[in-house]
């Protein structure tokens, strides 16, 4: 699921976009964001505060199996590396 | 005798322009955004363009043209440059250092927010469903 500080419905129309369909969840005033210490004081347009970009693997439990905060906004986790820490937390969890 | 057309200013000029607007296209593919080489090249290329085009015009002004385009095209050209690296190379890797954020072990916080059709999703709901979840924050803005 992702999270970005965007109105439910700017999201929508993003997610319609973009085609993607899994839970876009809406966090205007960054609380979730502050909470995660991921908050990016005034980097949006305007000066707004933001997210940086990070992803979390989280298992069923609860627990962070694997964590990505990038150092460059331009340099996302990609696909095969989170498929990967998955195989490897279900690898772990199998023994 | 009619001095001949300069091309190399021009063509690195243009190259150097292109290696700025480019990279609105090569954006958008992972293997030309981790890391901006097709932009960089675009400027290199320019870059040496615009040397020898110099060179053609300070060397050989009785044959070539550009000595007083030449410059204004190599100092623009030099802005693009600096526009893209000061962008690309130093503002995307501001980031805060973030050093309270979770860290592999720790217990996720539990929350709820809206999703993009406005339903209230608990991350609890979501992980008891399913085997875990990717959690993912975006800059937004879309």
């Amino acid at each position: 699921m992702a999270i970005s500080v965007d109105p439910p419905e700017v999201s929508k129309r993003h997610c319609q976009k973009m085609g993607f369909t899994y839970p876009f969840l809406s966090d205007p005033k960054a609380e979730v964001v502050r909470r995660f210490d991921l908050l990016h004081p005034g980097a949006g347009p305007g000066g707004a505060d933001i997210s940086r970009p990070a992803e979390f693997l989280i298992d069923a439990t609860g627990i962070i199996r694997w964590v990505n905060l990038t150092e460059n906004a331009a340099v996302r986790a990609r696909p095969e590396q989170v498929l990967k820490a998955f195989d490897q937390g279900s690898a772990q969890a199998d023994r | 005798m009619k001095r001949r057309w300069n091309w190399p200013l021009w063509t690195g000029f243009l190259l150097a322009l292109a290696g700025l607007f480019s990279y609105a296209v090569f954006a958008q593919f992972p293997i030309t955004r981790d890391f901006p080489w097709a932009n960089l090249l675009l400027f290199a290329s320019g870059g040496i363009l615009l040397v020898l085009g110099l060179g053609r015009a300070f060397g050989r002004p009785q044959v070539y043209r550009g000595k007083m385009f030449g410059p204004i095209l190599a100092v623009l050209s030099l802005l693009a440059f600096t526009l893209f690296d000061y962008g690309v190379l130093y503002e995307l890797r501001q980031m805060p250092a973030s050093a309270g954020a979770p860290r592999v072990g720790e217990k996720v916080t539990e929350f709820t927010l809206p999703d993009q059709n406005g339903k209230a999703v608990a991350l609890t709901d979501l992980l008891s469903s399913s085997d875990g979840a990717v959690l993912i924050f975006y800059r937004g803005h879309w």
